[in-house]
């Protein structure tokens, strides 16, 4: 941490205001300082809920017109530098603050006090709410380059990199045309899953990396392996962790069509609906084959923890068995490049900041990837 | 002995594993006198391939359908004149620990030539490996119970029992349509099945699946005891005092099943 502070001596982390993760904590922040307040205000603990009703009847509409102007102003904001957006909520908080009072604030006290009071105490709470999302802010981004890593570890089964080696091994003498091709396929792979997987990608590349880890497999598992894929409705500009359906594949060869000896049927479904893209993967299931479900269940935990930093409560991960086959849904919200200034998550810089943060996750980074380059 | 030439069987569930082995094996024959007698793709395979042709040396992968190598390596025994088995496994950090502990063989994949070569001029030196020495490997039940039938190894599916009975020095396999006769403890089958099995007697264990139900029956002095119902076959099996408590347990676990089954 220390060598942003260097480079920056107030740096600000402003949260998404369109994110439903951020709106929902907001509220729930506001609610709970109001209710405090309650206590500290209210006479006797009997009157304590009519005081809370009471001053939520002021608050809340403030809540909601200043989140309702957020909200349509989050594109804008993010364009600005950290402080000076800072400065124009704060601005914002007073002119609604003001604004409210003069509308429905009068009937309940008409003091120039009140009024006043009002004021501190909205810049009181957004002081408070901004400290929270900055601290949030910077308790996730370790955990992105962490989570990183220990995907990177996590990620590539031993037992794929070693049994695709072994098939192309024995391609090399009989058809080394197809052997070329599968290194090719391998060393694309190799270099997505080493490199810095921070930035969300578009799904196409998402894609293109799953249908060559599926060549791979085709290779060693001939027939046994059947792909369908269903793109149709794909909308291929949206935005997606990179990496978050090819390890869901590689579990679904792995306990779906390694345990039969017949072949079986790996489905990959992805379109676009109310304004969210998801992706279903079906892969044949099998209930007495449960050796390995310790792996299933970490990569599982892996891709939702991603989703969670990157979407925050809009990006969700569901498993579960439907007639003999197991099935994962994936939703997430519908991002695209264009629009991707305005829907920054939190907890990914915005460019303007990224040279620091490139720095601070930087030397482990290259480190790793020099590393594993030379082994 | 030494002149004949090592009979070599390829069990592997991956088209390519198996023609690199090949491949392999062709390397080593100008070194070492030895032929390929066969290939197969599951442990199942294999055994019924031995009944046709014999082998000295098995290479066998560990993971595959229906049936995997360290159960095949069980099976395998009970043939008149058991092969060694080598497995061959791409990477399993907990399987090769296992394998160094107890000092079985095992080739890592991709193969080298050397290796291969190094192993098979080991294999006139090897004895099969021991049940026991397999018991300390393999940590997942057996898929299929296995006895010797005219020299054949049959295999029973763990899932066609219907139950187990001890008698003197056998214990009787019995599935709808037969009984087979077993030499193994019936202690340790219940360790291996505890979770299909259930003891419902000292000298008996029943699948759960096959309860019908229970029946109280009144003896001959009058003392009462309860009979187990069977699906598929008339018979019924008695439950002892001792393990009587499973009478109310599976009874109540089948009613369940049965609303569920109605809905």
């Amino acid at each position: 941490m220390q060598p942003i502070i260097r480079h920056n001596a107030i740096r600000l982390e402003l949260p998404d205001f369109r994110n439903l993760g951020t709106i929902l904590r907001i509220v729930l922040a506001v609610n709970a300082m109001t209710a405090v307040a309650a206590l500290v205000k209210a006479p006797q603990i009997e009157l304590w809920t009519a005081q809370w009703l009471d001053m939520t009847a002021l608050a809340e509409p403030y809540l909601i017109v200043e989140l309702a102007i957020l909200y349509t102003l989050a594109p804008w904001l993010f364009r600005q530098t950290s402080s000076m957006s800072a400065f124009v909520i704060a601005a914002i908080t007073v002119l609604v603050g003001l604004g409210l009072h003069a509308l429905i604030g009068r009937p309940y006290s008409d003091s120039p006090f009140a009024l006043v009071r009002h004021l501190v105490l909205a810049l009181c709470t957004y002081g408070v709410l901004l400290l929270y999302f900055n601290l949030r802010a910077k308790a996730l981004s370790p955990a992105i380059a962490e989570s990183r890593l220990q995907a990177l570890q996590a990620r590539i089964r031993p037992h794929f990199l070693f049994n695709s080696i072994n098939a192309v091994l024995s391609l090399v003498r009989a058809e080394p045309k197809r052997a070329e091709t599968a290194l090719l396929d391998m060393a694309d792979l190799f270099r997505v899953l080493m490199r810095d997987n921070r930035e969300l990608v578009p799904i196409s590349d998402e894609i293109e990396l799953c249908r060559q880890y599926l060549e791979l497999e085709k290779l060693r598992l001939t027939d046994r392996l059947q792909v369908e894929w269903h793109l149709n409705n794909m909308p291929s500009d949206a935005l997606v962790p990179p990496l978050v359906l090819q390890p869901l594949l590689e579990n679904a060869v792995y306990h779906g069509i390694e345990p039969l000896s017949t072949p079986g049927v790996v489905s990959i479904n992805i379109f676009c609906k109310g304004g969210d893209v998801h992706a279903i993967l079906r892969n044949p299931y099998r209930s007495d084959g449960g050796s390995h479900h310790a792996g299933n269940k970490m990569a599982l935990g892996n891709i939702r923890e991603r989703l969670k930093l990157h979407f925050d409560a809009e990006g969700t991960l569901e498993s579960r068995v439907r007639d003999a086959a197991y099935e994962v849904h994936i939703r997430m919200p519908y991002r695209t490049a264009a629009a991707s200034q305005a829907a920054v998550p939190e907890s990914t810089a915005t460019p303007a900041k990224q040279p620091a943060q490139t720095e601070e996750n930087g030397p482990p980074l290259r480190e790793a990837g020099t590393g594993v380059s030379r082994g | 002995m030494a002149d004949a030439p090592l009979r070599v069987l390829i069990v592997d569930d991956e088209v390519p594993a198996r023609r690199r082995l090949r491949d392999l094996l062709a390397d080593c024959a100008g070194a070492l006198p030895l032929a390929c007698v066969g290939e197969a793709a599951n442990g199942r395979e294999a055994l019924e391939l031995l009944h046709a042709v014999s082998a000295d040396l098995v290479l066998s992968d560990i993971e595959m359908p229906e049936m995997g190598g360290l159960e095949f390596a069980r099976h395998v025994l009970k043939l008149p004149q058991p092969p060694v088995v080598i497995f061959t496994t791409a990477h399993d950090k907990h399987a090769v620990q296992a394998f160094e502990v107890n000092a079985v063989d095992f080739l890592l994949k991709p193969i080298r030539v050397q290796r291969l070569l190094a192993a098979l001029e080991k294999v006139p030196r090897l004895k099969p490996l021991s049940t026991a020495r397999l018991d300390a490997l393999a940590p997942t039940a057996r898929r299929f119970l296995s006895v010797t039938e005219r020299s054949r190894v049959v295999l029973v599916p763990v899932e066609e029992i219907i139950y187990l009975k001890a008698e003197l020095k056998y214990i009787t396999i019995r599935t709808a349509d037969r009984e087979f006769l077993l030499e193994e403890s019936l202690t340790k089958l219940e360790e291996e099945f505890g979770h299909r099995l259930v003891r419902v007697h000292r000298n008996c264990l029943v699948a759960r699946e096959a309860i019908r139900g229970f029946e109280r029956r009144v003896g001959d002095e009058g003392d009462a005891h309860w009979e187990v119902l069977l699906k598929g076959i008339s018979e019924t099996l008695p439950v002892s005092r001792r393990q009587q408590s499973i009478v109310r347990e599976i009874g109540r676990e089948n009613q369940r099943g049965g609303e569920a089954a109605a809905k």
